[in-house]
């Protein structure tokens, strides 16, 4: 089989729904779906006024616990809230066990193929990955060529985004293995919901997501570097207070009871990686970075990086320090990689993959290209490198004028981009000015890979709370809600 | 705990010390600004706030005249002027969300809210009589979080950095407020212990609300002499140099206790203590107040230098 077939097979197989939009709340007929029953009924229950004082409340939570992000570009309000949606998400048991079983077999085969591409390349030699496709990409780190980092793992902290379009139609749309963020906002989304509604959770027995910081903290010391002979000492490395993703790098560290550092606070002295104290130094054994691989040691990559620390790479291959996740797993979430995880997972485990890939029509291939070219106007258009929803098209949504402008782009360059068809994102009842209305939302569960692979129940909702819209990001003006698991 | 973690708590405290102070020297301009004037065409009163705000010369240069509507948007709104409220609440904050995970919820919580709502603020809001309001809600925030720090902040390093900065801004500034009252505010024409010098000296211990416990202590009418003596030596009161001498010295030994020794910044600090503990109001207006001043604001300036040093600041 060839490759070319392999990923079309993944299309033919599991065509996303396209016509209505699937209601997580109700079914075709109007009828509310178990799950939702205890819901729905508070909904009703809600006066318009007491919902809007909710909001008012829940706002003013977040602003002042400075639950904001940057959002680039835009230099007038620096600080943003995203919006919260009071109106939670819920998963049903057996949904919940089928995504997760799905996701595990996802991390796991990603895993394997991240660790085969940075040693012998079975799986190019076996023809079932094109071998420019690893080699001429961006995203592969030749550094990381021959080194084993500990436990073999090299994707930690995972964030795969899910849509659903139908009763059981769920397809990963991304894998995030860099650096996902967001898992803050599960955590404060719960601890807002329980402040504000306490009398939903007593109706519900809603799985618990409070103990991943906890999880975090065992996962990373599961992967304590060779070098270190006690209990490990962590460290979150943030790139500092301008990031827009500040926030939650401080909130993880505080939550895990370890320190928020940058690079100026470290330094590499005798083969180990220290951070400067009031006492002197400490050393530091595994290291959260979020920052990115290029700005991550000035001598190994981008050279003018003052976000990093210099020689850290060299100490990472030493065996000195773990750098979590491991550079270079971007060639695992690559959006032209994405397109053959299907293979990735049945060439490493051998089993059918449990969730689907969206289609994805890859315009580096002739005949895809030409597909795509033929219909810009209902596909979604992604840079291959791009994210956070910026460089993209929206076909159905744009103008003539943004049309011709992609195709131009495409013709220019058709390696960087990829097509996939507009998903009829699934909706969840929202709470919106005048009452309650449904919204387009996706899911991005966490996942955290150590000693075991540890999924916290749930993850991110994120809604895209303008009528209609489909762009979920908070960039982009999306919100958030709180995801209930709901356990049998 | 990281250098620069010690580093923004530290200044963290001392702009939130300096927004409280800031407001209270405001608090005192616009007093003095309402009395009557007497005469002898000494109306400085808003010139001596700003040169007790440290910021005199910064107002000049932005500023042809002293009018009051300017001083007020310079010592409160100015994002140019370091010393703003508005600015040493910025300050105070990015130093608070460069080590979030060193603070207590409710610290933040109460630094953040404060400067949430202070930048919803205008001074067109603040017109007829809703100036003091204001100041007060400044200082009442001010005390909200140095409350929640003592009620929530584990006393570890981080605790001691912050009150190193609280006390060291404070002892500075209630040296800045002695200096300016001797030597800008008595117009030159008028004695020593006149009326107008009675007045002024009340607003300066309004300022640092002692007014009231000035006459607890001393059973007197305001003097000078006793007035410097209540703000330099005397250890109940809690704006004096000797009180904030001895928390300095307590949280410095903490310090070096975690260290294993003795560390310059404590020598440095038990020095000014023992002169302080030992000092007289005699040998001071003696050598000259102002001498004195200056001469502190130095040492304090040194004991500041020496605590970055000996704990790594950035």
């Amino acid at each position: 089989m060839t490759m070319n077939k392999q990923a079309g097979a993944a299309q033919k197989g599991s065509k996303p729904t396209m016509a209505a939009f699937f209601d997580e709340m109700r079914y075709a007929d109007g009828t509310i779906r178990p799950a939702y029953a205890k819901i729905a009924e508070w909904m009703n229950q809600q006066s318009k006024g007491g919902m809007a004082r909710k909001q008012e409340e829940a706002d003013a939570i977040f602003r002042r616990l400075g639950i904001t992000f940057a959002v680039y570009g835009d230099t007038a309000s620096n600080e943003r809230l995203i919006p919260f949606d009071l109106i939670p998400r819920v998963v049903a048991a057996q949904e919940w066990r089928f995504l997760e079983r799905g996701i595990e077999q996802r991390v796991r085969a990603l895993n394997l193929f991240l660790y085969d591409i940075y040693h012998r390349q079975e799986i190019i030699r076996a023809g079932r990955v094109p071998a420019d496709l690893i080699i001429g990409n961006e995203a592969f780190l030749p550094q990381m060529m021959g080194f084993d980092p500990p436990g073999k793992v090299y994707s930690h902290i995972v964030g795969t985004d899910i849509v659903r379009t139908g009763e059981n139609a769920f397809f990963v749309l991304e894998d995030n293995l860099r650096t996902p963020s967001g898992v803050s906002y599960m955590l404060e989304d719960r601890e807002a919901m329980m402040h504000l509604f306490p009398e939903l959770f007593a109706a519900h027995r809603v799985a618990p997501v409070e103990r991943y910081p906890e999880m975090l903290r065992q996962t990373l010391e599961s992967v304590a570097p060779p070098a270190c002979k006690s209990d490990p000492t962590l460290a979150v490395l943030t790139p500092g207070i301008f990031n827009s993703a500040y926030f939650e790098h401080s909130f993880l560290a505080d939550q895990m009871g370890v320190e928020l550092v940058q690079g100026s606070d470290l330094f590499i002295e005798d083969g180990a990686l220290y951070m400067r104290t009031v006492t002197g130094k400490e050393r530091i054994d595994v290291l959260y970075r979020r920052v990115d691989d290029n700005f991550l040691d000035p001598l190994a990559f981008h050279p003018n990086s003052t976000l990093g620390v210099p020689g850290l790479f060299d100490l990472y291959r030493a065996g000195g320090v773990t750098i979590v996740n491991a550079p270079g797993t971007g060639i695992a979430d690559d959006k032209a990689v994405y397109a053959y995880v299907p293979d990735i997972i049945e060439f490493y485990t051998g089993e059918k993959p449990i969730l689907s890939n969206v289609p994805t029509y890859r315009c580096s291939m002739a005949d895809e290209c030409g597909y795509v070219l033929n219909h810009l106007a209902e596909l979604v258009v992604k840079e291959v490198h791009g994210s956070g929803g910026y460089g993209m098209l929206i076909g159905p949504h744009s103008t003539k004028a943004q049309l011709a402008e992609f195709e131009k782009k495409i013709k220019a360059n058709p390696s960087n981009y990829i097509a996939q068809p507009t998903l009829s994102l699934s909706t969840c009842p929202s709470n919106v000015g005048a009452g309650s209305a449904p919204r387009h939302v996706d899911l991005r569960p966490f996942v955290l890979v150590g000693d075991k692979i540890r999924i916290t129940p749930g993850g991110l909702t994120r809604v895209a709370l303008q009528k209609g819209s489909l762009v979920v990001n908070s960039s982009q003006s999306g919100g958030t809600k709180d995801t209930w698991v709901l356990e049998d | 705990m990281l250098g620069r973690t010690a580093a923004s708590l530290y200044w963290m405290s001392r702009y939130i010390e300096r927004a409280e102070n800031i407001a209270r020297l405001t608090e005192v301009g616009y007093r003095i600004s309402l009395t009557p004037d007497i005469g002898f065409g000494h109306r400085e009163d808003w010139k001596s706030t700003l040169i007790a705000a440290g910021c005199y010369e910064d107002y000049l240069a932005r500023h042809k005249e002293i009018n009051s509507e300017k001083v007020k948007h310079f010592l409160l709104f100015d994002r140019d002027n370091p010393s703003s409220v508005r600015s040493c609440l910025e300050t105070a904050r990015n130093n608070a969300r460069a080590v979030r995970t060193a603070l207590t919820r409710e610290m933040w919580e109460a630094l953040n809210s404060t400067y949430i709502d202070f930048t919803s603020v205008k001074q067109a809001d603040l017109g007829s009589g809703k100036l003091p309001e204001f100041l007060d809600w400044v200082r009442q925030r001010s005390a909200l979080f140095r409350g929640s720090m003592l009620g929530t902040l584990l006393r570890d390093e981080g605790f001691h950095f912050s009150q190193l900065g609280a006390f060291i801004e404070r002892a500075d500034n209630t040296a800045r407020i002695l200096d300016v009252k001797y030597y800008v505010l008595l117009p030159t024409n008028e004695t020593v212990g006149g009326d107008i010098d009675a007045f002024q000296w009340e607003t300066i211990l309004r300022s640092v609300s002692a007014h009231r416990s000035y006459r607890h202590v001393y059973k007197d009418r305001y003097r000078p002499w006793n007035v410097a003596e209540f703000l330099i030596l005397r250890p109940e009161m809690p704006r004096s140099f000797c009180f904030c001498y001895g928390w300095i010295e307590r949280s410095l030994e903490g310090l070096s206790d975690m260290v294993g020794r003795p560390m310059p910044s404590l020598l440095e600090a038990r020095t000014i203590l023992n002169d302080l503990k030992n000092g007289h109001m005699d040998a001071i207006f003696q050598s000259g107040l102002h001498e004195f001043l200056n001469d502190f604001l130095k040492r304090n300036n040194q004991v500041s230098a020496h605590i970055a040093e000996d704990y790594h600041f950035l």
